[in-house]
């Protein structure tokens, strides 16, 4: 009997240490697609930074269906990869059905911060305070006190960008008006760069000098008219300053490539549990460089380090939208 | 009077078609510097070469004879409903107040309930644009199509407003209760004491469709209202000779199109995600309708192009995992077969015809 244990514990390990051995990491991209300027995209250039130093390799999935969701996850866990990286908040509930069947391997979730399973790292982040502060310098430099807002789609994330938007608007020019539009109702909303130019220009027609756009793709658009017809642009996600250099006023950085880098060199021992990145753990930011220097006050400079200051420390509050479905600053 | 045998009309052409395709998609492949052949394999493997390949196969290929049997009814009416996607989404959204307002005891009746209201939901979806065509001649294509975008803004709102639970930052309702699972493959087989993997999606609901496309044989070619609307299609002006009322049946032909349409939502939100995302339609309305030109229009033939399609759906999953050939590339393959067995029909045909002819008269020639 004991031989016979010996035999099995041996065969055991070596299956283990095989499948370590085997285990690449996964990265499972949302419907977007992986090359979507923004969201999506940012994760893969996380991921490619890893691969640069590292020499390491990962799998990947560009998800087609919602079917397909818990799918890969399967997929990828039976394979043994760890850990397996998701992208987007509809990863949620299919993590949640799978994650607790493969309680040795890791996974990651980018913009998921509400589960209840022990072996999932959950990334949020704070989006509203970033967006509280591209708010502040948009309502400082609007010379009109009109300024736009274009979401994608009508969903709460987006909901939730506009809302910390408006309210930083409000904190520094409280009688400015904020526009806000969504591009569309379907996922082509995300990738519409002609109707984030209308979209621009109606707001323009309302009186509009400065325009922030949280609609991935569509946003090309949107920074293309505003520079074409003579009025500032916020960008999203990553750093878009340089797309018109002197006409982009800035950009909210959201840093998912970052927390996709991070994820990655941990590997295995990546560590779980819930982690809201916000400005103090500058997840999110605004983009300073030379391309929107010339537009950058001083006075600017100085409000929104402030802000920055007092929300890291905790004296300023930004409402964030989830906190019970509602802005204070604006109507959706 | 027929230039072709049937077996030749119903089988060789669309596998000749099918045949053009596979080439073609092969040298794409072997143009990206992958191999088509393991490729070929991976897709076949994925698909049909498992339990879990089948279930999602069946899984994709039910949503399509759903939406498929919707196009063709509306096609022997000769109306080409579009709407397809906008109808499933209501047939959904309706699947879900069943689910979420009411607790039913078990799941077979609360099927019995989704069945009411998907059909409800979807068939009235599609009474909007069937009135306006019968009654003001407002081109269905037209209205059809513009009813998908209404439909997906009325998704967000009544998901965003009333469905979603509060503080949730998914776009989507509450999961329903745990009872309501529908039955998959996976446990039918293992209550049967086959093991197999918990990772499946096909579900009753797959019988629910194939009932369904015996009762669209049923009703079109053993019924009088069957009967009515193919004459109708054939010809308004006869039909309406014969005192076929020609609103009547342009409204009934609809609301069973929509009704049928919007039973697609079972599977995807009941079946599946046991819940209502925003996206769960994801396109089938619109393959349905090449399911509807490939399978001829007839219930036999939608479901096997519907299959078909759910191979391709299945297969381009695996061909995503396991290759680095690139998603847009998958949807192109999916597009040759449509193009090929849909649009291109009669580059098959005519040549086909061509030579069956020619062989009928060497050997009428022959015997003289």
């Amino acid at each position: 009997m004991t031989l016979m244990t010996k035999f099995m514990g041996a065969a055991a390990t070596l299956a283990l240490t095989a499948g370590a051995a085997l285990a690449e990491p996964a990265l499972i991209f949302d419907l977007g697609g992986k090359f979507d300027k923004s969201f999506n995209e940012a994760a893969f250039n996380g991921a490619q930074r890893w691969v640069d130093e590292t020499g390491g390799s990962f799998r990947e999935i560009e998800l087609q269906s919602e079917a397909q969701r818990e799918q890969a996850l399967r997929r990828f866990a039976e394979a043994g990869s760890n850990p397996i990286i998701t992208m987007g908040f509809g990863m949620a509930d299919p993590l949640a059905t799978v994650a607790p069947d493969y309680p040795d391997i890791k996974f990651v979730a980018v913009d998921v911060t509400w589960l209840d399973v022990p072996n999932i790292r959950q990334i949020g982040f704070a989006e509203h305070e970033g967006s509280y502060l591209v708010g502040m310098m948009a309502g400082m430099a609007s010379k009109s006190n009109t300024v736009g807002f274009i979401g994608g789609m009508d969903i709460p994330l987006i909901r939730h960008f506009g809302c910390g938007y408006a309210q930083g608007v409000k904190a520094v020019n409280p009688d400015a008006t904020v526009v806000a539009n969504m591009t569309g109702t379907t996922p082509a909303a995300w990738n519409d760069p002609v109707k984030g130019s209308e979209l621009t220009k109606a707001q323009i027609s309302q009186g509009a000098d400065v325009v922030y756009s949280a609609a991935g793709g569509t946003g090309v658009g949107v920074l293309q008219t505003a520079a074409d017809e003579g009025i500032l642009s916020i960008g999203v996600d990553s750093n878009q300053n340089y797309l018109h250099p002197g006409k982009v006023l800035t950009s909210m950085l959201k840093r998912v490539d970052v927390a996709v880098y991070d994820a990655l060199k941990a590997g295995e021992n990546v560590e779980t549990g819930v982690f809201t990145l916000g400005l103090a753990e500058e997840g999110v930011g605004v983009a300073m460089d030379d391309n929107n220097a010339s537009l950058v006050s001083n006075e600017m400079k100085t409000a929104v380090e402030e802000a920055r200051a007092k929300i890291i420390s905790g004296e300023l509050e930004v409402v964030a939208y989830y906190a019970n479905d509602s802005c204070p600053a604006l109507d959706f | 009077m027929d230039v072709m045998p049937k077996w030749a009309e119903v089988v060789l052409v669309p596998l000749i078609s099918l045949l053009l395709a596979a080439i073609i998609s092969a040298l794409i492949i072997l143009a990206i510097g992958e191999d088509p052949i393991a490729a070929a394999k991976l897709m076949v493997e994925g698909a049909v070469g498992s339990v879990r390949g089948w279930s999602y196969t069946l899984y994709y290929a039910t949503n399509f004879i759903f939406t498929g049997l919707a196009v063709s009814i509306a096609f022997h009416a000769r109306m080409f409903n579009i709407g397809g996607e906008g109808q499933a989404m209501l047939g959904g959204m309706g699947v879900a107040l069943a689910c979420l307002y009411v607790p039913w005891p078990h799941w077979s009746i609360a099927l019995m309930a989704a069945i009411v209201m998907a059909a409800a939901f979807g068939a009235l979806w599609a009474l909007i644009p069937a009135y306006l065509q019968a009654k003001r001649g407002s081109h269905i294509v037209i209205t059809t199509i513009m009813f998908n975008f209404i439909a997906s803004a009325l998704l967000i709102f009544v998901i965003n407003e009333f469905l979603k639970p509060v503080g949730s930052q998914d776009p989507s309702s509450a999961r329903f209760a745990a009872h309501l699972d529908l039955p998959t493959l996976n446990s039918i087989l293992s209550s049967m004491g086959i093991k197999s993997s918990k990772d499946d999606s096909v579900n009753v609901t797959f019988l629910v469709s194939l009932l369904c496309a015996f009762g669209v044989w049923l009703l079109l070619w053993r019924t009088r209202l069957g009967y009515e609307i193919r004459a109708f299609g054939h010809s308004e002006s006869a039909a309406k000779y014969a005192g076929i009322n020609p609103v009547k049946i342009t409204v009934v032909a609809m609301l069973i199109s929509g009704g049928l349409a919007g039973l697609m939502g079972i599977n995807t939100v009941m079946g599946e995600a046991e819940r209502l995302v925003l996206n769960s339609t994801e396109g089938a309305g619109f393959i349905g309708i090449a399911v509807a030109l490939m399978g001829r229009s007839h219930p036999v033939g939608v479901v096997i192009a519907a299959v078909l399609f759910g191979f391709l759906y299945q297969g381009g999953a695996e061909l995503a995992f396991w290759t680095s050939i690139p998603r847009e590339l998958i949807v192109v393959i999916q597009a040759l077969v449509i193009l090929f067995t849909g649009a291109l029909d009669n580059m098959v045909r005519m040549p086909l015809e061509r030579i069956f002819l020619m062989v009928r008269r060497n050997k009428s020639a022959g015997d003289v």
